[in-house]
C-alpha cells in the first residue's frame, strides 16, 4: 500500500479538518467526538487461533505427553530403539538408541520447520530411568552438521558431550555412559556450537530419574515448553508446548477428577529468558528440578529460566476444562496454550 | 509472400523452440538444488477495516509458488478464511478475512506466515473503519475535492482582468511565471510518482510503469493540441491562446486526479487530524494553478467569456473531486502511480507549448534569458515551494 509522504499526510489531515468544519456537525471517521461508535460485534473467543489441522503423519502430541523410553511404540519396534538389562545389584541398564537427523516438522497447521532432530521428533525421546540404573546411549549423527548429546545430570567430564573434541560429526557413533543420578527433572540437549541454533532447531529432550523407591502413582505428563524462530530473525514466532501451537486446545488432555495428576514441565524455550505455566482455577505443588520429595511452594503460576525444570503435581477438583498456558500472554496467544478435560470416573 | 512469412515467423520458432528447452530441462534447478527453499515474496494489496474484521488483499509476487499457512494479528495467532484458496501461484492473489476486534485509532500490525515459515507483515498504522460507497462519505468526498481543487484553480482565474492590463514586459513576466509553477509541479509529481512506485510489487516495475504512462500522457496531448489547432484555424506559429489554456487546464486537471487519488486514500485510511494553517497553505498553493491557465489568453488580450473561464477551472480542478472519490473508495497503489505519471506528462507537454510559444519563431535560449522572464521562472518556482512548504 501507498506509503504516504510527509506532505501528503499532512494535506490529508488539513483538509480533513476543513471537509469536517464546513459541514457542520457532520463526524469524520477518525474523530471520535461524541459517543463512541459501537464498532464490533460481540467478541468470539474461538476466533483466536491456528486454522487447521496438523498432518496425523507427523508428531502427536498427544502420544509424547504420556510417553518415555519409546513406550508409544509396539514392543517390536521399541526394542529396536530401547532395551533393559537386569543387573546384580538389583538395577537396570538401560540401553538407547538415539540419532541426529535432519527434518520438516510441522508447528502449526501447514507451517514447516527445518528442524535438527533427536530420532526425527522435536522435543526428542524422553529419557526415564531409576536412580542408580546404568544409562548407554548409542548416539549416531545422520545430521548434516556436528552433534552431542549433553545430559544434565552427573556424569564424568568425557560423557558432557560439551567439551572441545567431544562434538560427534555426521556419520560418525558415539556412546555415552553414565550412572542415573540424581533422582529428578532433567533434560538433555546439543551442545554444539553455535549453541543458541542447535538448541532453537530442536536438539533437545526430557530426562527424568525416579527415586529408588518411586513416586506416589499418578497420571504422569511430560511437557516441553519450546518455541521456533521460523524467519531467523533470533525472535520466536510460534510458541507451544510440546511444539505444536495450540495442540491441546484442538484435543485436550484427557484426566480423571481426583486422581493425582504429576506434570514434567520443562523449559526450552530459546531467546526469551523466561517462560511460565499457568493452570486455570487450580493450584499445584512445585518440585523444582524434582531433586527433594518435599514440595517447595504451592501455586497456580511458576516462572523457569532456560534449561529449568519442575514436578508440578495437583489433583481437579471439578469435571471440565482447565486452560493452561504461559503467563506471558503473548506466548499465548502466539500458540503455547492448551486445555485439560478433567472427567469423572474414567481411568486413564 | 509465403518465403518473407516464414522468415519473419523463423526467429519466433527458434525462440520458442528455446523457451521449451529451458522449461524442460530447468538449468536453475541445478543451481538451486533440491532443498533450496522457494522464493516467496508476498505483497500486501489494498487492505480494509470492517466493524470486528481486517480484510486484507494479498499477491504473489515471487516467482515460486507461495502457501499462507496462519495469519497472526498484534502477535496473537487468529483464524481467517481465503477467498481465493491459500496457495498463490505467480502473481495469484487471495482476499483473507481476519475476525479481529480491531481498536479504534490504535495501531495493528497483519503478519503472514508462509508455509516454510517467512513472515510477512502489514501495519495499520491508525485503525479507522474504511469508508464504504455511502452518501455520506460520497459528500465528504466531494466536497474535499471542491475546498482543494475546484476552488483555489477559480480564484487563481480571477486574475485574468488584471493579467490582461499588464505590459508586454509584465506578460513575459506572467508566462514565465506560469512556467515556473508548472516546472515545479512536474518535479513534485515526478518524486511522488517514483516514491509511490518504488512501493509497488517488483513485478509492476514501478519506475517503467511510471515513465510508460508519462510518456504517454505526453504523445496523447500533443496529439489533442494538434487537432484542437486544426479546428482552431489558428496561425501556423504555434496554438492559440484558448488552446494552450485548455492544454494547460487538462495538464493541471490531471495532476489534481492524482493529487486527489492521493487525499481521498489518506482520508480513507484514517491519517486525519486537524491544522488550520495547512488548510491556508493548500489554498494559497493551488490558487497559482489558475493563474497558470489564463496566462496564455492575457497574453492574447483577449476578451473571454465568464463561461469560458469556468470551463477551464472545471477542467483543473473538477478531477480532483474524482481523484477523492476512487482514493477513498477503491484506492490501490498501481493507479496512484500511473495517475501521478499522466499528470507528469501532461505538464511536461504544456511547459514544453507556453516555452515554444513564448519564443515565438525565435531562440528559446535568448527568449529565457530576458530579465523578465528569468524572474517570472524564478518567482513561479518560489511561489510554489515556499506555499508547498505549509502543505507539508
Amino acid at each position: 500500500m501507498l506509503e504516504l509522504t510527509r506532505r501528503a499526510w499532512l494535506r490529508a489531515t488539513g483538509l480533513a479538518s476543513l471537509a469536517g468544519s464546513v459541514i457542520g456537525g457532520a463526524r469524520l471517521a477518525g474523530q471520535t467526538a461524541g459517543s463512541p461508535r459501537a464498532y464490533h460485534p460481540r467478541h468470539d473467543a474461538h476466533v483466536m487461533g491456528t486454522v487447521g489441522r496438523t498432518s496425523a503423519a507427523g508428531f502427536n502430541p498427544s502420544a509424547y505427553v504420556r510417553s518415555w523410553n519409546f513406550s508409544e511404540l509396539p514392543p517390536d519396534e521399541r526394542s529396536r530403539f530401547y532395551r533393559e538389562t537386569p543387573r546384580g545389584d538389583g538395577t537396570l541398564l538401560r540401553e538407547y538408541e538415539i540419532f541426529a537427523v535432519d527434518r520438516e516438522i510441522e508447528i502449526a497447521p501447514g507451517l514447516f520447520f527445518p528442524a535438527w532432530t533427536y530420532n526425527g521428533q522435536v522435543p526428542g525421546p524422553t529419557i526415564r530411568a531409576t536412580e542408580g540404573d546404568r544409562i548407554r546411549i548409542t548416539f549416531k549423527n545422520l545430521g548434516t552438521h556436528p552433534h552431542s548429546i549433553h545430559f544434565h545430570s552427573w556424569h564424568p567430564p568425557e560423557m558432557d558431550g560439551a567439551l572441545a573434541g567431544q562434538e560427534v560429526h555426521p556419520g560418525e557413533t558415539f556412546v555415552y555412559e553414565f550412572d542415573a543420578d540424581p533422582f529428578g527433572l532433567h533434560h538433555y540437549h546439543c551442545h554444539t556450537v553455535p549453541l543458541k541454533r542447535h538448541i532453537h532447531k530442536g536438539l533437545y529432550g526430557a530426562f527424568i530419574v525416579d527415586p529408588k523407591q518411586g513416586r506416589p502413582p499418578a497420571d504422569e505428563l511430560v511437557m516441553v515448553m519450546n518455541a521456533f524462530d521460523t524467519n531467523f530473525d533470533v525472535e520466536n514466532d510460534v510458541y507451544a508446548v510440546n511444539t505444536v501451537a495450540n495442540a491441546y486446545v484442538h484435543e485436550p488432555i484427557r484426566v480423571q477428577v481426583g486422581r493425582l495428576i504429576r506434570i514434567y514441565l520443562v523449559n526450552f524455550t530459546e531467546f526469551d529468558p523466561v517462560n511460565s505455566f499457568h493452570l486455570h482455577a487450580m493450584f499445584f505443588d512445585v518440585y523444582r528440578t524434582g531433586t527433594l520429595l518435599t514440595p517447595s511452594e504451592k501455586t497456580d503460576t511458576l516462572m523457569l529460566c532456560q534449561a529449568e525444570r519442575a514436578i508440578l503435581e495437583t489433583r481437579f477438583r471439578y469435571p471440565g476444562d482447565f486452560m493452561f498456558h504461559a503467563h506471558q500472554t503473548e506466548f499465548a496467544e502466539l500458540g503455547w496454550m492448551g486445555l485439560f478435560l478433567a472427567e469423572e470416573g474414567r481411568t486413564t | 509472400m509465403t518465403r518473407r512469412l516464414l522468415l519473419a515467423l523463423l526467429p519466433l520458432l527458434l525462440l520458442g523452440a528455446l523457451l521449451a528447452i529451458i522449461i524442460r530441462t530447468g538449468p536453475a534447478d541445478a543451481v538451486r538444488g533440491e532443498h533450496f527453499p522457494p522464493v516467496e515474496r508476498l505483497t500486501f494489496q489494498r487492505v480494509t477495516l470492517e466493524p470486528g474484521a481486517i480484510v486484507a488483499g494479498v499477491m504473489n509476487d515471487g516467482p515460486d509458488t507461495v502457501t499462507i499457512a496462519q495469519v497472526q494479528v498484534d502477535d496473537a495467532f487468529w483464524t481467517f478464511t481465503a477467498d481465493n484458496g491459500v496457495a498463490l501461484r505467480h502473481l495469484g492473489r487471495t482476499t483473507l478475512r481476519i475476525p479481529y476486534p480491531w481498536v479504534e485509532g490504535e495501531a495493528h500490525v497483519v503478519r503472514l506466515l508462509t508455509s516454510t515459515g517467512t513472515a510477512f507483515e502489514h501495519e495499520i498504522p491508525v485503525a479507522v473503519e474504511t469508508p464504504t460507497l455511502n452518501a455520506r462519505f460520497f459528500g465528504i468526498f466531494t466536497l474535499i475535492g471542491l475546498y482543494v481543487g475546484v476552488i483555489p484553480v477559480v480564484i487563481g482565474l480571477l486574475w485574468f482582468p488584471f493579467m490582461t492590463r499588464v505590459s508586454d514586459h509584465g506578460m513575459d513576466f506572467l508566462l514565465a511565471l506560469t512556467v515556473g509553477l508548472l516546472a515545479f509541479l512536474l518535479i513534485d509529481g515526478a518524486a511522488e510518482g517514483f516514491e509511490a512506485a518504488g512501493l509497488l510489487p517488483e513485478s509492476f516495475q514501478g519506475a517503467v510503469l511510471f515513465a510508460l504512462a508519462a510518456a504517454g500522457a505526453y504523445l496523447l496531448l500533443e496529439g489533442l493540441g494538434a487537432w484542437l489547432k486544426g479546428h482552431g484555424r489558428a496561425a501556423d506559429k504555434g496554438y492559440g491562446g484558448w488552446v494552450l489554456a485548455v492544454l494547460i487546464a487538462v495538464g493541471i486537471g490531471l495532476h489534481n486526479f492524482g493529487e486527489g487519488l492521493a487525499i481521498g486514500s489518506a482520508f480513507a485510511l484514517g491519517e486525519a487530524a486537524l491544522g488550520t494553517l495547512l488548510i491556508v497553505g493548500f489554498t494559497l498553493h493551488n490558487t497559482t494553478e489558475g493563474l497558470a491557465i489564463v496566462a496564455p489568453l492575457a497574453r492574447e488580450r483577449r476578451r473571454v467569456a465568464l463561461g469560458g473561464l469556468a470551463t477551464l477551472g472545471l477542467i483543473g480542478g473538477v478531477p480532483t473531486i474524482a481523484g477523492a472519490w476512487l482514493g477513498g473508495f477503491v484506492y490501490s497503489p498501481v493507479w496512484s502511480v500511473v495517475f501521478l505519471a499522466i499528470g507528469v506528462g501532461a505538464i511536461a507537454q504544456v511547459v514544453g507549448q507556453i516555452v515554444r510559444q513564448m519564443a515565438r519563431e525565435g531562440s528559446v535560449a535568448r527568449m529565457l534569458a530576458t530579465g523578465p522572464v528569468l524572474a517570472g521562472l524564478f518567482a513561479g518556482f518560489a511561489v510554489m515551494y515556499v506555499t508547498g512548504m505549509l502543505v507539508g
